[in-house]
């Protein structure tokens, strides 16, 4: 037991729970404002959903030691999961630890999903939905990828800190969400603007700095490599809010405020899965080319198909998740973590090879399983609100709640 | 000169606009605004207190016109706001005193168009 180790891992928990109100206000600012209320009581109903059903089943179907499907039941209730360092995940730290780090992992996917069906979604079948798609697609898939026997493990995919299991899982659930759901009312003919771009402003500085934990924190000790990851995800963060606002600059003319918070996210979200193995060059190229596809899916492919994923939860997370995982058997070096491996830059192109297999796995399984989920849902209670309640806005129809008053 | 103000949906704002410039109407003042008639109002709940609220959220037109074009604008603000439900909103037409153009001075008729 380190207990270094143990207060970073701690500290870097309460970090990632940050992230979560922060991805609110980065979402809340760009509703309009008869919605904002909505997405911010789905990603607080989260938290305490989320955190729930982790120490139930959650962290048990996902990390118990299996070769099959998922975990099982053996860990449920934290029954076996203790104080004392559990070696096969984090040797230094109480395995306690470990699964609260792990939870809030398994609050911020089913939010980042929100992006896509906001301002339409019923929050019964919200509150459903999430329900089932944590326990039967953010389990099963978390622990193929970290889970001790886990296949894509075993296989030798590299997945530092959740670029499958967070964002690619995420953003296919919010393409197949947002196609299934449907456009809101009118968002052909006006696109609805954000109502408060200082908040996405302010969610964006809350996600930046709550990666540190997500990033640096995943080495699970406070070491070299968690510096690394420090170093690189602050590096990547940065270059893609500066190639975002430079596309911008070119195309239009202006760069937005909007547009560098959304390449800086991009940015996060594609050094995830790469931060513990690729160096700063490394970063900054991951950085820098994010920013071109995530542009690409969000701005000119989004109106160009007409699908409403309305905050570009697709576009950024799945997108950059996407391009993360690949550039990371690019870019990847055993210089930086003698764990992991090299990529087709220093030598070893087989590594691509087995990123783009584990994408592709979880791209197939994420999307049929949530379209099955949402399915579901839809023919028991409906998933969309009706077009009255779409017209007077989710806070009064579903909270009885408004953000902003006109008089006192 | 006719003065005409529209209260509307909010979410028709954008139909309404559409059709007062396809009508050939591109001068007016919007404003939010609330206000009470036939519809009913909503429920408003905070930590368990619950409030019936019945000042729901309007959008209100002004749209200062010559005689001829009265009924083009009133046209076009019913027909991108109408869904035929209570709460579609209502227009008044009032006889406008006068207008004067602040930056030449030109009153009247030339103020307005």
């Amino acid at each position: 037991m380190d207990t270094g180790d143990t207060a970073w891992v701690m500290a870097s928990a309460a970090l990632v729970l940050l992230m979560t109100p922060g991805l609110a206000f980065f979402y809340g600012g760009m509703v309009r404002r008869k919605n904002i209320l909505s997405v911010l009581m789905q990603c607080f109903f989260i938290m305490c959903l989320a955190t729930v059903i982790w120490v139930v089943c959650g962290y048990s179907l996902a990390f118990a030691p299996s070769e099959g499907f998922w975990g099982g039941f053996g860990w449920a209730m934290l029954n076996g999961v203790g104080l004392e360092p559990y070696a096969d995940y984090s040797a230094t730290i109480p395995h306690q630890a470990f699964m609260v780090f792990q939870g809030m992992f398994a609050i911020i996917t089913p939010a980042l999903i929100i992006g896509a069906f906001a301002e339409r979604m019923k929050f019964s079948s919200f509150v459903v939905f999430t329900t089932i798609w944590l326990v039967l697609v953010y389990s099963p898939v978390c622990h193929w990828v970290w889970g001790l026997g886990g296949f894509l493990r075993n296989m030798g995919a590299l997945d530092f800190a959740g670029g499958a299991v967070v964002h690619i899982n995420a953003g296919i659930a919010a393409i197949v969400t947002a196609l299934m759901i449907g456009r809101r009312k009118n968002a052909e003919k006006h696109i609805p603007s954000p109502h408060n771009l200082p908040f996405v402003a302010l969610g964006t500085g809350l996600l930046w700095f709550g990666w540190f934990g997500f990033n640096a924190g995943s080495a699970l000790g406070a070491n070299g490599l968690a510096v690394n990851a420090f170093v690189v995800t602050n590096t990547a963060a940065a270059a893609a809010g500066l190639s975002w606002a430079i596309i911008e600059w070119v195309r239009n003319g202006k760069p937005t405020l909007f547009g560098v918070a959304s390449g800086a996210v991009a940015g996060l979200v594609a050094i995830t899965p790469a931060a513990g193995f690729v160096n700063v060059s490394g970063a900054l190229a991951i950085g820098l080319s994010v920013s071109l596809f995530c542009y690409l899916a969000a701005v000119i492919v989004k109106p160009l198909l007409k699908y409403d994923d309305a905050l570009d939860a697709f576009g950024v997370h799945c997108v950059g998740g996407i391009w993360g995982a690949i550039a990371t058997g690019l870019f990847a070096t055993t210089t930086v973590n003698p764990a992991g491996a090299d990529g087709l830059f220093y030598g070893n192109p087989g590594l691509v090879w087995i990123q783009i297999k584990a994408v592709l796995i979880t791209v197939v399984y994420s999307g049929v399983a949530t379209f099955l989920i949402y399915k579901l849902v839809d023919v028991l209670m409906g998933m969309r609100v009706s077009v009255k309640e779409e017209d007077v806005g989710l806070d009064l129809t579903q909270h009885h709640e408004r953000a902003y008053t006109m008089l006192e | 000169m006719k003065l005409v103000i529209a209260l509307i949906q909010p979410h028709k704002l954008p139909e309404v606009k559409k059709a007062l410039f396809s009508a050939g109407v591109h001068k007016m003042t919007v404003t939010n605004a609330l206000g009470c008639g036939q519809q009913k109002g909503y429920t408003e709940t905070y930590r368990g207190v619950m409030m019936e609220v019945n000042l729901l959220k309007k959008v209100r037109l002004e749209i200062a016109v010559n005689d001829d074009f009265v009924q083009p604008t009133v046209e076009a603000i019913v027909r991108g706001a109408r869904s035929g439900k209570i709460g579609d909103g209502k227009i008044f037409i009032l006889d406008l005193g006068d207008c004067i153009r602040i930056r030449t001075g030109e009153k009247g008729k030339l103020a307005i168009g």
